[in-house]
Formats: C-alpha cells, sequence, structure tokens
C-alpha cells in the first residue's frame, strides 16, 4: 500500500493549518483553574488550566499579559479567551491566551457590596451596637476549623500572652456551602449556653471564594445578635468581610485577633511593679511628711526642756498675778475715794448738824417727826430730840396759826 | 479550667484603687500603712497567679440533649 510518508513538521503544520481555519477555535473563552503557572524572564506566561477532569495548556505573550488586571496565581479560577492552536515544536496543543479576567468574583464583589449596603441600613453596622470587650477574659469561644493554622496559632498567643485564659473551641467548617450555617449555628450555641466571656469567629487567608462564608447575612445577623462581645478574625490584612464590619472589634489576622482579645502578661508584671513602686512611693513620700511633721513639734520649747517651759509659764503667770491685783488695788482705793466724797456730803445734810444748832425735832410716840400741830392732840405723850439727848412730854394746849 | 482570672481581675481592680487612694495622699498615715500592706499582698498574689497559669484548652462538642460537652484538645505536639 502506497502511503505518503510524512515529516513530523509536516503532520504538525497539517493539523494546525486544520485547527487555524475552524472559526470555533480562533476565538474560544474556557473557564478554568490556573496551574504550574510560570512567568518567563521573556514577559511571556505559561500555565495550565484545569477542571476536574483535564488540563489545557495555555500562554500568554508578553504583550497581551500587560494587560491583565490582576497577577494570575495558581489555584485562582479564571476565564481565558484566545485561539487553540498547535506548537508545533512540541507537537501540542495549546490555548494562545489574548485576554483573561477572574471568573466570578466580579459577581462576588457585587453580591459583596449588595449584601454590605443593605446590613448598613439596617444598622448591623453601628457604631453605638458595639460592645466592649472585656479587660480580663476568663474564657474564649473560638469559633473556626480545628484541623486549620489559624486556631493554633490563635493558641500559642493565647497561651504566651494571657495563661489565665480558658479557651473554648467550637469547631466548625470555615469554607463551603455549609460553612456560614455552621458558624452562625456556633455563635447562637455559644451564647445560649453562656460558653463564653469573649468570640473569636475567623479563619486564615485564602482566595475570596474561601472567604466567603464571612460574607454571608446569616453570619452577619448571628454576630449583631450576640450577647457576647466577637472579635472577627478574617484571612490576612487586606481582606475584609461582611463580619469585619459587624464584629464589634475586626482583627486583621487570626494572630492579632488572639493579641487584641486578652492583656499581655508582659505588660501586666510591669504594671503590678510600678503600681508596687507607685505604693512604696506614696507611702515614704507621707512618712517623709510625717517625720517633718514630728521634727517641727520636737523643735518646740515644750518638748525641747519640759521645765524650762513650765518655769517660764510660770513667770508669765505670776506677772498676770501681780497685774490683776495692782488693777484690783487702783479700783478699790478709786471706789474708797468716792464714799469719803459721798460721806461728807451725807454728813452735811445730817439732821444732827440741825440739832446743834439748837433746833428740836418732835415725834409721836411712834417715831412719826412731827411736822403740824394738825397732827397732835393736848394731852398726847410725845419726844423731843435735842442735840445731846431726848425728852419726854405731854402736849398742854395746841394754837394752829393762822396762814 | 482556670479559677484565677476572677481574682485576678479583682485583685487588678483594688489595687489600681489602692495606687489612686494612696498618690491621692488624703488618707491618713495609718490607712495608708494598712493600704500598702494589702496592696503589697495583691501584687504578690497577681504575680504568683500569673506565674502558675496555664492555658486551658477544650473542645466544645454537643451531647444528645443538645447541650454542650467538653473534650480535651490537643493543641500542642
Amino acid at each position: 500500500m502506497a502511503q505518503t510518508i510524512l515529516s513530523i513538521t509536516q503532520l504538525n503544520e497539517y493539523i494546525r493549518g486544520k485547527m487555524d481555519a475552524d472559526p470555533r477555535l480562533t476565538q474560544v473563552a474556557v473557564r478554568g483553574e490556573i496551574s504550574n503557572y510560570k512567568l518567563y524572564p521573556s514577559g511571556h506566561h505559561y500555565f495550565t488550566l484545569k477542571d476536574e477532569a483535564s488540563a489545557l495548556r495555555c500562554v500568554m505573550f508578553k504583550g497581551n499579559a500587560m494587560r491583565l488586571r490582576f497577577r494570575p496565581e495558581n489555584g485562582m479560577k479564571v476565564i481565558a479567551v484566545g485561539k487553540v492552536s498547535v506548537f508545533p515544536r512540541d507537537g501540542a496543543y495549546q490555548l494562545y491566551c489574548s485576554a483573561m479576567t477572574t471568573d466570578g468574583v466580579g459577581d462576588l464583589y457585587a453580591a459583596f457590596e449588595q449584601l454590605k449596603k443593605k446590613l448598613s441600613a439596617q444598622g448591623l453596622f453601628d457604631p453605638a451596637h458595639k460592645k466592649p470587650l472585656p479587660r480580663y477574659p476568663g474564657t474564649i469561644g473560638i469559633i473556626t476549623s480545628s484541623a486549620g493554622a489559624a486556631v493554633h496559632d490563635m493558641l500559642r498567643i493565647l497561651r504566651k500572652r494571657y495563661p489565665l485564659s480558658n479557651v473554648r473551641l467550637l469547631p466548625v467548617r470555615v469554607q463551603g456551602a455549609e460553612a456560614p450555617g455552621e458558624i452562625a449555628a456556633a455563635i447562637a450555641y455559644a451564647n445560649h449556653y453562656r460558653l463564653a466571656d469573649l468570640l473569636i469567629v475567623g479563619r486564615g487567608g485564602g482566595s475570596m471564594e474561601d472567604l466567603w462564608a464571612f460574607n454571608d447575612e446569616r453570619v452577619a445577623y448571628a454576630i449583631y445578635q450576640s450577647q457576647i462581645p466577637v472579635i472577627s478574625a478574617v484571612g490576612h490584612e487586606p481582606d475584609v468581610t461582611i463580619s469585619d464590619y459587624v464584629a464589634d472589634l475586626r482583627a486583621a489576622t487570626p494572630s492579632n485577633a488572639a493579641e487584641l482579645a486578652v492583656p499581655d502578661q508582659d505588660a501586666l508584671r510591669q504594671s503590678l511593679d510600678s503600681m508596687s513602686t507607685a505604693m512604696a512611693v506614696a507611702l515614704n513620700r507621707q512618712l517623709k511628711a510625717a517625720r517633718q511633721h514630728l521634727n517641727v513639734l520636737s523643735q518646740s520649747p515644750a518638748l525641747r526642756g519640759p521645765t524650762a517651759y513650765i518655769e517660764q509659764r510660770e513667770k508669765g503667770l505670776e506677772l498676770l498675778k501681780s497685774r490683776l491685783a495692782a488693777a484690783q488695788n487702783q479700783q478699790l482705793t478709786r471706789k474708797n475715794q468716792r464714799y469719803i466724797a459721798a460721806v461728807s456730803k451725807l454728813d452735811a445734810m445730817s439732821p444732827l448738824k440741825v440739832l446743834s444748832r439748837g433746833y428740836a425735832m418732835a415725834q409721836t410716840q411712834e417715831g412719826t417727826v412731827i411736822r403740824s400741830v394738825r397732827q397732835v392732840e393736848p394731852g398726847q405723850r410725845i419726844r423731843i430730840s435735842l442735840t445731846d439727848g431726848k425728852l419726854s412730854a405731854t402736849v398742854t394746849e395746841k394754837k394752829e396759826d393762822a396762814v | 479550667m482556670n479559677q484565677g482570672n476572677k481574682t485576678f481581675e479583682e485583685s487588678m481592680t483594688r489595687l489600681e484603687q489602692i495606687v489612686r487612694s494612696m498618690e491621692r495622699g488624703d488618707v491618713p498615715l495609718e490607712e495608708s500603712l494598712k493600704l500598702f500592706q494589702e496592696g503589697t499582698e495583691l501584687v504578690r498574689s497577681c504575680q504568683k497567679l500569673l506565674d502558675q497559669a496555664q492555658l486551658q484548652v477544650k473542645k466544645i462538642m454537643t451531647a444528645p440533649d443538645g447541650s454542650p460537652v467538653e473534650e480535651e484538645f490537643q493543641d500542642e505536639p
């Protein structure tokens, strides 16, 4: 049988011609996950796109790659557009990729923004609703996967910083369709049984899809309704999820959440030391002040030489006593003089003085001074006082002067 | 289960109170001496609590009736 024998090159060129002639292969869009990604120094990108069952070799030349709006990474789901053709040297067909977008992320962003807007309008991000964290949490509930690195990172930091705490791990799935329901249920469960003073809800880093459970409104509502304060700890620093907005505190990473959750024992020991010092300083100051006061008192004359002090005070007392006596004397002399003056005045007016000049005073037996003849009747006995004695007499006659 | 946390928290709160009132200096000397003694004991007991504490880690599982059950969780090799 006569058969044309082709060179490899001829065959590959033939196949290439066939493929290039097929309009369905010259402009194709394909969905897949990036693997074996390599960026060559030439600026060309080489990678494989795959789904569950198959793989497709791809190349993206520098000129097209420069227009990419993201940095391709292994594991990323993308939609690649280009033509399928043969690379004759290897005899392999591949996708010559002219453009590429991330798959689904655009939709996720839209969904994220939509949910954020809705929950914000409902007040779920209201700063006034945020609860303060306990200063010294006795029990910390960690809601995350028990398998991931995140839980170990957190436990390591909690153990180092504040070993006085108890940790209760509530294991949940943190990605996939079941995750949001499990996370929300664990938050509600911890609240129902009051399992912790503080909750950390989160997971380690991953793609936007991996973190998607924390953008679920069930999780958002569960965090909002939690009576126990919640720290959200999802992914890496730049990842922000709905949970971060609702939580009482957002941590950049799970490790960061562990740091924010508890005080640092080194700082606490330092603070204990400084309180010790502060107490000693305060007490010393008070003691010093008391000692100074004591010194002032002991310098006082009363305490320095009690005898001399008493003598001095006694002298003072004597002085006061003599001043008192002098004052009393002076007062007495003044009173005496006034008395003598009064007596001599009285003497000048004395009836005895009048009698000595020859006058007599007549009185009734009862002692009433007789000033008028009408006071007596003839035959009545009266008394007459003279300067040197008294007479008893009887009235023999009464004659009233005519006035 | 660590029991020290509550004591630690109360001790810290009391200590802060003691330091504040001693620093204000408006308590009589005799009272200050008592506060100093109390404070020094609190500092020692807080340090001891920190020294002796060991983070307790439990995994919460659910009993058939839905109530929580604590299980050991081995996180250290």
